[in-house]
């Protein structure tokens, strides 16, 4: 089947600037897929190359087989739904939503029909005659959805579009966008800087870095088997044990990553069962999660971080400084690339 | 702030204050006063008595009508061509970088930094050279020159509030850039548009000092003001003329003042 | 609206192509009409009037500028025209920084969009009817004499008038009716910068200069004073430079003794020395230039 979107070669310089480095991808027709990383990293420069606000430097871009270097944004058959939502103040909910429509010619009950259509499937029905300034953030992001999917375009983009929202809102529409998103088919682009985000909504995820991509896979693979030392400490904060530590835990100058859900904390004394390794460490903090804690233990000069569920923590925390030992099971070594 | 003592203003400096303003408004005042007085020779103060009389026999001097008309048609075209020009000037530097842009904005400032003697005897200068007579398209250019800039400033204003994203959400919807303008930007920019028209045509109808200079024999309103101003025959119809004069110009200023700041007393 | 639409996405990609057509009617306009004007100026300077046909002659010359430069009476003028413009600035700034001290720090956000209203309204009343009103109220039996009167300081007024140079029969014509219409024309010109640039002044300065042991005065002259310098500076632009151009106000209000911009009104035209006109006009374009140079270094330029 024909990608949905098509990655190759891109670069983008401003200036001396390289936002986006030599960037190839491959979107799939369906695919929920999210454009992961730290502020600068290039992600959201490379969905506005795909929305067409901007041109690459170098390189081709391809939506469905054909080449869009060049095509205006109102060629393409993508639609994007803004971090400051954009909705126009001087039209109501339902004029807003039918704006793609109307500079397309559709006439006014039509218009008016599809509109409420879509708002009906982000449950604003109710609301279409409003001004926007009348509206919460929450239902400002929906009418933004509302209006981009009018059109049915075969491609949506979102750029951050959550950020603005409180914790418990925004992990209710996040159920949402994936539901829309698996009802309707469309393929969806997800710039975020949430890793849990990502993990959570999409069915790939690549990880943006300086310009480049690090590592593109499923958010399971990305938070299991990390390929480089920025991808583990990124998605899921693993420690990344290397050097010196890693010459003398694993018996090799690779680096390696390890979540730290793998790492057991015992007693400095007690035995370490058969076949799993283990180093001592000297403990610096515990931290407090409710169903977990996180104990952070200097090893050397790192300090790796154990996460020890609620459950298992029956005695006593050992003050500051007190001696541990840290084991966990060969397997849990990931081993990284250089990067 | 507000609140604490050493914050709060001495009542000299209250004094000081109001007394400024005082100052700044009692002379026009002054005139409402006199165009209503039955006196018609001196400037006697306190006018012996009031009366409509002067609004009168103002209304039926044919000489006033026709320069009060020509200075509507003057200020209604030079309006029309500030408007088109500033908006086109303004669309072409509210976001755009380019080398020689401060440049260009000083030229649009131009007009209205240097005196407008200096415009005046420019224009004139000019027309002499390219053997131009003075008369209402000589009146028309120099107003709508300075007018320019007004329009500009107050579309360039409105134009840099729009976030960008807008435009963008326009053209990712299929709008092209003709759709975008219209359904978009110009919804937006038209209370600019009406204050800085309005602008314009009060600028345009109370000038003066470059007017003086281009007119030739043509007659606007404040020509005729001055042209009286020096030969007090009939003072209460002079003060009759002035009070319309500053009702037609201080009327659309005022709307402008409220379409663009709008929001200004509220805390 | 398929031509359109072909022609949207030409114009898309060629930013460049886009804003110089835009720019274009506009720049033309200025450009040709103004520029092309102030050349002209320039040009007709350096031109000279024939003393037997009267008329015009375009050669190149520096006679007019001669002539200019070599009658004690017009550097009388030129000397008596930069001597008003500053007066009128300093006075301008006296009275001009109560009202705005009053308005940045102190008024409350009703008063203070009053006091706003009630500086822009006379900024926005008609030019000449306020030069008129002046001139009714300086006259010798008018309201100022009346309110001088009442206030029994007939003999104070009539001290003033009678001072050599400045005073004259009458307000309403002599130097000090002239300055006093003067200060109240650009007053609001010099208010609104000053307002704007005590804003600027962070409230914390004020209290730091007080908890170290400051005096009101003091503050105000180390603190206040030099924060406020731009807005004094960007209003004493136009105060400056509207009483270095202004020929109306002279003629209108004012002892006989001529200014630069009554020379160039009356050369121009009823003494057709239109060269001269130009000439005398360059004068104020030069000081102006200067005085921007230094208002610029004073940090007007940002206050504006």
């Amino acid at each position: 089947m024909t990608p949905a979107i098509e990655l190759a070669g891109v670069s983008r310089l401003f200036g001396a600037v390289r936002a986006l480095d030599d960037v190839s991808l491959t979107i799939g027709s369906g695919e929920f897929f999210a454009l992961l990383g730290p502020s600068g990293s290039g992600k959201t420069t490379c969905l506005r190359l795909i929305a067409g606000f901007d041109q690459p430097t170098a390189g081709t871009i391809t939506l469905f087989g054909e080449d869009v270097t060049g095509v205006p944004p109102f060629r393409r058959s993508v639609n994007t739904v803004f971090q400051d939502y954009a909705l126009f103040p001087h039209m109501s909910v339902v004029e807003n939503v039918g704006y793609g429509p109307m500079v397309r010619g559709v006439g006014a009950d039509e218009r008016r029909r599809l509109a409420l259509e879509v708002l009906e499937l982000v449950q604003l029905a109710a609301l279409a005659d409003r001004a926007p300034s009348q509206l919460s953030g929450g239902q400002k992001q929906r009418v933004a959805l509302a209006r981009a999917l009018v059109n049915r375009p075969k491609v949506l983009l979102l750029d951050e579009p959550l950020g603005a929202l409180d914790l418990r809102l925004r992990e209710e529409m996040q159920i949402e966008l994936k539901a829309i998103q698996q009802k309707l088919g469309i393929t969806f682009v997800y710039v975020t800087h949430d890793q849990g985000e990502a993990l959570s909504m999409a069915d790939r995820v690549a990880v943006f870095r300086d310009g480049r991509i690090e590592q593109v896979d499923t958010p399971r693979e990305l938070y299991v088997r990390p390929r480089t030392a920025f991808v583990a400490r990124f998605v899921g904060s693993a420690n990344v044990i290397e050097g010196a530590l890693a010459r003398r835990v694993a018996g090799s100058d690779r680096a390696f990553a390890i979540r730290p859900e793998m790492i057991e904390v015992r007693g400095f004394d007690e035995p370490v069962p058969a076949g799993m390794l283990s180093c001592e460490g000297t403990l610096e903090e515990v931290h407090y999660h409710g169903a977990t804690s996180r104990w952070h233990v200097r090893v050397g000069d790192t300090v790796l971080t154990a996460v020890r569920p609620e459950a298992a923590a029956a005695a006593a925390i050992p003050a500051h400084g007190a001696r541990l030992r840290l084991a966990w099971a060969r397997e849990g070594l990931v081993p990284l690339e250089e990067r | 702030m507000r609140s604490s003592a050493w914050d709060r203003a001495s009542l000299g400096q209250k004094i000081a204050a109001f007394a400024g303003l005082a100052f700044l408004h009692l002379p026009v005042w002054v005139i409402f006063l006199y165009a209503f007085t039955t006196e018609d020779r001196t400037y006697q103060f306190p006018p012996p008595g009031l009366t409509l009389h002067w609004f009168e026999v103002a209304f039926a001097r044919q000489d006033i009508w026709a320069a009060l008309k020509l200075s509507l048609a003057v200020a209604s075209v030079a309006t029309a061509i500030a408007l088109a020009l500033g908006t086109l000037a303004a669309f072409a530097l509210a976001r755009s970088r380019f080398r020689g842009r401060e440049l260009i904005t000083l030229l649009f400032v131009l007009p209205i930094a240097l005196p407008g003697i200096i415009t005046g005897i420019a224009l004139l200068s000019a027309f002499r050279l390219g053997g131009i007579q003075p008369g209402f398209w000589t009146i028309v250019v120099g107003h709508a020159t300075f007018c320019i800039v007004i329009v500009h400033n107050n579309v360039i204003a409105r134009l840099r509030r729009i976030p960008p994203s807008w435009v963008e959400a326009s053209t990712d919807l299929g709008a092209n850039g003709w759709q975008t303008f219209r359904h978009v930007l110009l919804p937006q920019i038209a209370t600019a548009l009406l204050a800085g028209g309005m602008l314009a045509f009060a600028l345009s109808f109370d000038e003066i000092i470059v007017t003086l200079f281009t007119a030739g024999h043509e007659r606007t309103l404040p020509i005729w003001f001055f042209n009286e101003l020096f030969r007090p025959r009939e003072r209460p119809i002079t003060n009759v003329v002035a009070v319309t004069v500053v009702l037609i110009t201080l009327v659309p200023i005022l709307l402008a003042y409220r379409l663009t700041r709008p929001n200004e007393t509220r805390g | 609206m398929a031509a359109r639409r072909a022609a949207a996405a030409f114009l898309h990609g060629r930013r460049g192509f886009y804003l110089a057509l835009l720019l274009l009617p506009p720049l033309l306009w200025l450009g040709i009409i103004y520029l092309g004007s102030l050349f002209a100026l320039l040009a007709q300077s350096f031109y000279a009037i024939d003393e037997f046909t009267a008329r015009i002659v375009p050669e190149f010359t520096l006679a007019t500028y001669r002539q200019l430069f070599s009658h004690p009476a017009n550097l009388d003028i030129i000397l008596r025209t930069l001597a008003m413009a500053l007066a009128v600035t300093a006075a301008a700034a006296v009275i001009a920084f109560p009202v705005a001290n009053y308005m940045a720090r102190y008024a409350t956000p009703r008063m203070k969009a009053l006091f706003y209203v009630g500086v822009m309204l006379p900024m926005w009343t008609s030019y000449l009817v306020k030069v008129y009103a002046w001139r009714l109220v300086l006259a010798k039996q008018g309201i100022f004499s009346w309110f001088v009167d009442v206030f029994g300081l007939t003999p104070v007024l009539d001290g003033a008038l009678a001072t050599p140079v400045i005073g004259g029969p009458s307000l309403a014509s002599s130097y000090i009716g002239m300055f006093i219409v003067f200060v109240y024309m650009w007053l609001p010109f010099m208010i609104l910068p000053l307002v704007a640039a005590l804003e600027r002044v962070p409230g914390s300065l004020v209290a730091a200069s007080a908890d170290l042991g400051a005096r009101p005065g003091q503050t105000f002259r180390h603190v206040v004073l030099p924060l406020a310098l731009p807005g004094l500076a960007a209003g004493s632009i136009f105060t400056f430079s509207l009483t270095l151009g202004d020929y109306i106000i002279p003629s209108v209000v004012g002892a006989p003794g001529y200014f630069i911009g009554m020379m160039v009104y009356q050369q121009q035209g009823t003494a057709g020395n239109l060269p001269l006109a130009a000439a005398f006009s360059v004068v104020p374009i030069i000081l102006i230039a200067v005085y921007l140079a230094l208002a610029r270094r004073m940090g007007a330029f940002d206050a504006l």
